[in-house]
């Protein structure tokens, strides 16, 4: 009897970044910006993407969205009231979206082909833990917070935080009543991720969204 | 809390390269995870029993290597471990750090195989 050791140094979610990387070659030979939406369940991605589908369709700009729940298609549906088409995944008790999902979803979506669009958002399942390991082939991945979660969620969950490309505050509408500190949410979210930027933003008054479709717009331009 | 089908795959992964090896028997697992890669060593080695059960990795051992952060500090020139993950900054000079060269690791480094019966 000889034991051995045999290298493999294999990456464990390597099928899901293979598949990841397919994906984001699709995106870029479309010219599409795609982007994937994390945040805690609560913290109005559903909201904030409405009103940003919205927004950028009556600037004559092409979106759609794939949302992302364990069960229902009540998010699809008040999506779908922005005009923009929105496909729901569900993903029957998986705390995350992967490469494979989108993938899926994107193959036969009706009337919905990548190379004519400007724009597509993935809502991830509400979650701050698992969807940070899912690449989803995304170039933008955005952390959502709202100021009803305490300014410490950074902090608590670093690893989404410091995963993410920008950082979108939500509900500022509400900030004075839930005696919201901006200033620590910002210290915060810069001692996990430096530099990174964040919008802060109400979908109900619609502050902040100017500066977000400003940096949307640009980004997309940007692929070209 | 995705740590089953992540211990899944492991085992999926490593049977599959036991083909290459026939008739021999897995003792040990091991994994690289950084400390920022959204797993816990004590969900994987727990649900590792359960996901082995019945597989010729039965009875082996998962062992998890985790991987301080580790990013490059401009300032210094180098590369800095850091000693947690609730700030991103050089621990000897202060400086904001964004440029990460390890911690999101989640790989299969080497598995240990005894052989069987050698044959001549």
């Amino acid at each position: 009897m000889t034991t051995r050791i045999v290298e493999l140094r294999r990456g464990i979610l390597k099928k899901n970044d293979e598949l990841a990387a397919a994906l984001r070659t699709s995106y870029t030979a479309a010219g599409v910006l795609v982007l994937n939406l994390v945040s805690s369940p609560g913290t109005g991605k559903t909201a904030f993407l409405e009103r940003t589908l919205k927004e950028l369709k009556s600037r004559g700009l092409r979106v759609a969205a794939l949302v992302g729940d364990l069960e229902t298609d009540n998010d699809a549906r008040r999506l779908a009231s922005s005009g923009a088409p929105v496909r729901q995944i569900n993903t029957h008790g998986i705390c995350h979206l992967d490469a494979e999902m989108i993938g899926r979803h994107l193959d036969g979506w009706e009337g919905v082909t990548l190379d004519r669009l400007d724009f597509l958002f993935i809502e991830n399942v509400g979650n701050l833990v698992c969807p940070s390991s899912y690449d989803l082939g995304e170039k933008i991945r955005v952390a959502l917070l709202s100021v009803t979660e305490g300014e410490d969620k950074p902090l608590k969950y670093p690893t989404l935080f410091n995963s993410a490309d920008a950082a979108v505050i939500t509900k500022m509408d509400i900030a004075g009543p839930c005696e919201f500190n901006r200033e620590l949410a910002i210290k915060n979210i810069n001692e996990i991720r430096p530099g990174i930027r964040i919008f802060e933003t109400s979908a109900k008054t619609g502050a902040g969204m100017e500066e977000w479709l400003g940096y949307l717009t640009a980004e997309q331009s940007g692929l070209s | 809390m995705h740590e089953l089908s992540i211990v899944t795959s492991i085992v999926e992964t490593v049977t599959e390269t036991l083909n290459s090896y026939p008739g021999t028997r897995v003792l040990e697992v091991r994994l690289r995870v950084g400390v920022l890669a959204s797993v816990i060593p004590e969900s994987l080695e727990f649900c590792y029993g359960i996901a082995s059960e019945g597989t010729p990795l039965e009875g082996s051992r998962l062992v998890v290597n985790v991987l301080p952060v580790v990013m490059h500090c401009t300032s210094c020139g180098e590369d800095v471990e850091l000693q947690g993950v609730q700030s991103f900054r050089c621990p000897k000079c202060g400086e904001p750090c964004s440029d990460m060269r390890q911690g999101r690791e989640l790989e299969i480094d080497s598995i240990e195989i005894e052989d069987g019966e050698v044959k001549a």
